[in-house]
């Protein structure tokens, strides 16, 4: 089946994430040989997705751990353990 | 860790919470946008599970058992806030965002990611995805959740969850292309006989 270049974008998804069937891949890989733009599109996704999930676009504030470990230090003397529930 | 935890030695409950305190401070900020209160929040959250620890099955991974704990714990907070916050999301509609139609991507190498300038335009671009589909992005991209631990997690179902990924990516790619473009222009190839 030949594909225009919005029933592309509705399956850069998963073409990305490899859940495509078969001929539907081959339908759109057939696209992207030829459509500069659905290219683009797909490669700059990719693209932005590994840059998104680098550790580095989010930072722990500074001294997050410490103050989270003291707090629980203190809410764990304040009230008695944990017990396990029977179910 | 949990049973010593369970069986009285509660120290143990800091090194089984050490793996997670990035995901759930991560979660918390991804929903309230403000780090002080996503800190406030995660430890709320962290709080919480030592209470719950009994109740956890370990049929679940303990790292969703928390993301759980800490979602609930920020709605519980934008909700005080907003207490019209609803969520209408229609996952059955048509309308997919249209993407940014660029004809001359070049990679953005990971290096990129050391300016500051770059790291800011991503991370406003996440925290400005609706709601409903910045929970499932960061759940199935940063937090590498799969589709049916992202669906149990949000109550959603595994189609919603392919749904709201697929929009938040173009709506993603929407914004970011054009604005990574520009803030990191390619070189320009230079020909030496000229």
């Amino acid at each position: 089946m030949v594909l225009n270049c919005r029933h592309v974008w509705d399956y850069i998804s998963g073409y990305l994430d490899n859940t495509l069937d078969a001929q539907t891949r081959v339908d759109v890989e057939e696209h992207l040989a030829h459509c500069e733009i659905c290219s683009a599109v797909l490669d700059s996704t990719r693209n932005i997705l590994i840059l998104t999930a680098d550790d580095r676009v989010f930072e722990l504030p500074v001294g997050y751990s410490e103050r989270l470990h003291a707090r629980l230090t203190k809410a764990m003397l304040e009230e008695p353990p944990p017990e396990p529930e029977s179910s | 860790m949990i049973e010593e935890v369970l069986g009285g030695q509660t120290e143990t409950f800091h090194q089984l919470i050490r793996p997670y305190e990035r995901s759930v401070y991560l979660m918390a900020l991804s929903m309230l946008k403000n780090e002080a209160e996503a800190e406030e929040a995660a430890q709320e959250a962290f709080i919480k599970a030592y209470r719950n620890l009994g109740r956890f099955r370990s049929d679940s991974r303990f790292s969703t058992w928390l993301i759980a704990i800490v979602l609930n714990e920020a709605r519980a907070r934008l909700r005080r806030k907003m207490p019209a916050l609803t969520d209408s999301i229609d996952d059955t509609s048509d309308d997919s965002p249209v993407p940014a139609q660029l004809t001359d991507w070049r990679e953005i190498p990971s290096e990129s990611l050391e300016r500051q300038e770059v790291r800011d335009i991503i991370r406003r671009a996440l925290l400005t995805l609706p709601l409903a589909y910045r929970e499932v992005f960061i759940l199935r991209e940063i937090e590498d959740r799969n589709v049916q631990e992202t669906a149990s997690t949000l109550g959603i179902t595994a189609a919603s969850v392919k749904m709201r990924l697929h929009r938040a990516r173009m709506m993603l790619q929407k914004q970011l292309a054009p604005q990574l473009k520009t803030a990191l222009p390619t070189s320009r190839r230079r020909f030496p006989w000229f």
